[in-house]
């Protein structure tokens, strides 16, 4: 085990080398002048220009100038924005709100999907598996921005006006749980699908007639030896959709008007600062790549099968 | 009982009746889908219903009919009065939990005993079934057992609750012939030390003849004889039991062809009118295509559904 979370760890820095250098290579390699429309109506000072290169090691090649933003992201410099901003500081104060609304997202779609799928999983065909097979293709088929403007406006003042739907600029988890809901809701109805299957392949297993001829009451039956098994894919799932939920926020935050990670992005985007844009995605990527780490490892912790050389 | 699918009825059961006393063996005997494992799981109340259901009938276990229980109750004789153990211990043994977690749940969750209580006796269990190392492999998941260790752990599982009726669903057919063989002892010495009435499923009958007291042939969802071991051997009452033996490899017999039975079990949506044994019997005439034969006692609780039984006894 010990030997091969070390590998793991250590295949980990090719793929982060190599997936950071592309992003920098797509941002920093466009033939176009970075400075276009920096300076508002008239081209940049030289003085300006000349001070921004040097900064960002534009007169470097491109490989060299990966390795210098490399060696400043070690030391925990992201660097600053053509206006002067710290990519760092931004990062920080948005990055809390997205991972609470992504945490939000996966409790919301693990606590949601889950119920459903094993509630219909054991009983095929009924009312309930009905409703849920239509509704959670209903939400697979819906661009998450549609959910989103809708729900916003028929929850919000506008509509029943069941909650106030606008998001402060320091959200409280309150705040959160309608995008949350948003957010989370394309992958609940592949959890709710997931489970649903899974139960259904694994309630007629041996291991499950032999749970009912020891006698164990039915809550034991289902939640100890049907769901255990049932929920190995399903866990697996969850654990990378948190690293998809954090890009996947882009939207969500635009409808919301919330202040995460996601709109940082868009606006950098946007506004062409590629500093911004690689100092994000790289952070996305690390996510990404330590949640497979550890869904991996969970692997062989909820499948004793399983086990790593 | 009768399966009710899209091919339409399938009674898989008609009119089985046996019976099992303490410190007995019963074997019940027959080919695949013969329903032998059906009556088991309709003993138990295992079974999946749909398709199964229960039309008319009887189980008495300690006088009172099981069928008229309510679920709760039925739980309650599961592992406690009943206990089973299957064919495949590998699918039939959960695979994330340990064998001592799956022994002790038992103990845990039914006698409400504590956690080093509980293993404890597992332990003691384990080492019942002559598991060796048996403290050490209690934290073992199933994969890690043996084919044989694992049908000695099932087994141990089953003794937990201190069953008095045992129902082995073919324990030995996925297990090697040695396997087997220890299997099969350890299962007759267990039942002589705790005088625990044992069910015993199987379609060997070299298994059978050296544990069973009685024996029950199935065909078709029906019992065709019931005998004690030794006169069924010495002398079948049934073409049916008659033509099984015959199937049989013997030492003095090396060099001639086996026999076999012609033709397949029949389909039990579809059974043949009469005797269901009739497409395939050796000593078939025309009665046995129209008439279903009742069941002729033979004397010393022995009885066969054949309408020539007595003339098949007299001459074995």
């Amino acid at each position: 085990m010990g030997r091969y979370v070390l590998r793991r760890l250590l295949q980990l820095i090719p793929v982060f080398l190599g997936t950071t250098f592309l992003i920098y290579a797509l941002v920093w390699a466009i033939p176009q002048d970075p400075f276009a429309g920096k300076c508002g109506q008239r081209p940049c000072d030289p003085a300006y220009i000349a001070e921004m290169s040097q900064k960002l090691n534009l007169n470097d090649p491109l490989v060299i100038q990966y390795f210098k933003y490399l060696g400043n992201l070690l030391v925990g410099d992201f660097g600053t924005t053509f206006n002067g901003v710290s990519v760092g500081e931004q990062i920080a104060t948005s990055w809390p709100i997205t991972l609470k609304m992504g945490i939000i997202a996966l409790i919301i779609e693990a606590v949601i999907g889950i119920v459903a799928g094993v509630l219909t999983g054991l009983r095929k065909q009924g009312f309930l598996d009905n409703l849920v097979l239509v509704s959670t293709l209903f939400l697979i088929s819906l661009p998450v921005f549609v959910t989103g403007f809708v729900l916003r406006l028929y929850l919000g003042p506008q509509g029943f006006d069941l909650m106030d739907t606008s998001v402060s600029s320091d959200p409280t988890f309150g705040e959160l749980i309608l995008p949350g809901f948003v957010l989370g809701s394309l992958s609940m109805a592949y959890v709710a699908r997931l489970t649903r299957s899974s139960i259904v392949e694994n309630r007629r297993a041996d291991y499950v007639r032999t749970a009912i001829a020891k006698g164990q009451p039915q809550s034991r039956v289902v939640g100890i030896h049907l769901l255990r098994n049932s929920l190995i894919p399903v866990i697996t799932f969850l654990g990378t959709d948190l690293g998809s939920l954090m890009g996947g926020a882009i939207v969500t935050e635009g409808v919301f008007n919330i202040n995460g990670i996601g709109g940082l992005i868009f606006r950098g985007i946007q506004e062409k600062e590629g500093i911004m844009v690689t100092g994000i995605v790289t952070l996305l990527v690390l996510v990404y790549l330590l949640m497979s780490l550890i869904v991996d490892l969970l692997y062989a912790v909820l499948d004793p099968r399983i086990r790593y050389e | 009982m009768e399966f009710r699918t899209r091919d339409g009825v399938a009674k898989v059961l008609n009119g089985v009746s046996y019976h099992v006393s303490a410190g007995e063996t019963l074997a019940v005997l027959g080919e695949s889908g013969s329903g032998k494992s059906v009556t088991a799981q309709t003993i138990m109340g295992i079974l999946d219903t749909p398709p199964g259901f229960i039309t008319n009938g009887s189980i008495k276990f300690r006088g009172e009919d099981l069928l008229t229980q309510s679920a709760e109750e039925r739980r309650q004789v599961r592992g406690e009065g009943i206990a089973m153990i299957f064919q495949d211990a590998l699918s039939a043994l959960n695979p994330v939990f340990t064998i001592g977690f799956q022994i002790e749940e038992q103990l845990k969750v039914r006698r409400g005993m504590s956690k080093v209580d509980a293993r404890k006796r597992a332990v003691e269990l384990l080492d019942q079934v002559k598991i060796p190392n048996a403290k050490g492999r209690v934290s073992d998941y199933p994969h890690q057992f043996s084919g044989g260790m694992r049908q000695r752990a099932m087994i141990a599982m089953s003794l937990a609750l201190d069953p008095e009726l045992l129902i082995a669903d073919e324990p030995t057919t996925a297990l090697d012939v040695t396997v087997q063989a220890q299997i099969m002892d350890l299962l007759a010495e267990i039942q002589k030390e705790r005088d625990m009435g044992m069910i015993l499923i199987t379609h060997d009958l070299g298994v059978v003849a050296d544990v069973a007291d009685r024996i029950s042939v199935m065909y078709a969802g029906r019992i065709v004889e019931h005998a004690d071991v030794y006169e069924l051997f010495r002398a079948p009452g049934h073409p049916y039991t008659e033509s099984l033996l015959e199937s049989l490899p013997r030492v003095d017999l090396r060099g001639q062809e086996l026999k076999t039975i012609k033709g397949l079990p029949p389909s039990l949506t579809n059974i043949p009118p009469g005797c269901p044994f009739n497409p395939r019997c050796p000593r078939v005439f025309d009665r046995c295509s129209t008439e279903v034969p009742v069941v002729h006692n033979l004397g010393m609780g022995r009885t066969s559904r054949c309408h020539i039984a007595e003339e098949v006894v007299a001459r074995g």
